[in-house]
């Protein structure tokens, strides 16, 4: 990280501090608790979501029902929560900027996350048969138990980053 | 009192003692606590969304409660583990806690309509859980379900506030 990026970080945390949205926040403190209450709730929504589809991606779980109403069951649920977890998560940082923006864990957070969410939406293709590229049968299934378990495994990084934060503040 | 001298002899168990010292391991158990947590939370809140009539209506309700109930088991277990792991390196502090306290309440009130449901309220399952409607006494169990288990995790977040 460039000095330049580090001395922009510091700038945009004092501007979010001094912001009254962001004093309101810090002044009322039923807020952070009762908005991170949320955001766990909506990662129990992501989490399950991801689990059932990513489960019945690798073969494990309700192989009686085609892959893609699995998929068209959960995934609603799971970009919902995802707007509900950008929604809280924005109101966090804007009411301790320097706990989440300067935080290492947060930042490897956040770049887990991008991840995952390229991954969801590759998941979310391959499910609805709209294959990026050409590709053998076996080859196919390879891949997708593959993605599946990223999927799963980068989910639950996140969610320990996450929980890092507090560690690293 | 009693109980006060088993929860110090507990606290000063060598594995309570390592975890109260060691920096890295109880932030890594308490990982392992929330990754099980959502995940017990998530797969029952499936479940109580079908018992309320409002997702999976084209899941058989009773198909959908077996496929799912040895992933929440498997998520408690762990996240039971996790949660006597982190309670024995400070519990005499915990046992004090108001929020602690609560959610304990909250996980006996939670596994006390579980039971209810599984013995008496799941009735004819077979029977309506082929169909798109459900019996109040589902939707009661599913609502009480629901609620009491986001009581549990706004708790646990209080712990998270009001200890040391």
């Amino acid at each position: 990280m460039g000095p330049s990026f580090a001395h922009s970080l510091d700038t945009l945390c004092k501007w979010l501090e001094q912001t009254s949205l962001s004093q309101a926040i810090q002044v009322n403190n039923w807020v952070v608790p009762t908005v991170q209450t949320v955001h766990i709730l909506a990662i129990a929504v992501v989490a399950s979501s991801a689990l059932m589809i990513d489960l019945r991606l690798i073969g494990v779980l309700g192989t009686e029902q085609p892959l893609k109403v699995i998929s068209a069951r959960f995934s609603p649920f799971l970009w919902c929560a995802l707007l509900v977890l950008m929604a809280t998560g924005a109101i966090m940082i804007v009411g301790e900027p320097p706990r989440s923006l300067k935080n290492p864990a947060f930042q490897l957070k956040m770049s887990l996350l991008l991840l995952a969410l390229a991954v969801t939406g590759i998941l979310e293709l391959l499910a609805r048969s709209k294959m990026p590229f050409r590709m053998s049968p076996s080859g196919q299934r390879t891949a997708t138990i593959a993605i599946a378990a990223v999927s799963l495994l980068l989910w639950s990084l996140i969610i320990f980053a996450g929980r890092w934060i507090a560690y690293y503040a | 009192m009693e109980l006060d001298r088993s929860l110090d002899w507990l606290q000063n168990t060598a594995i309570a003692r390592t975890i109260a010292e060691n920096e890295i391991l109880f932030p890594w158990i308490e990982s392992v606590h929330v990754l099980a947590i959502v995940l017990v939370i998530g797969t029952i809140s499936i479940v109580d969304l079908r018992l309320l009539g409002v997702a999976s209506l084209d899941r058989a309700a009773k198909h959908l409660l077996h496929e799912l109930l040895p992933y929440t088991w498997g998520a408690f277990v762990v996240a039971a583990v996790t949660g006597t792991l982190m309670f024995s390196s400070d519990a005499v502090h915990y046992a004090q806690n108001f929020y602690f306290r609560g959610k304990l309440v909250l996980l006996a009130l939670a596994g006390i309509n579980m039971a209810v449901f599984h013995l008496v309220g799941v009735g004819d399952i077979d029977r309506w859980g082929a169909t798109r409607t459900t019996p109040a006494a589902a939707k009661a169990a599913a609502t009480v379900s629901l609620l009491t288990w986001i009581a549990v995790v706004a708790f646990g977040r209080g712990i998270g506030f009001t200890m040391h």
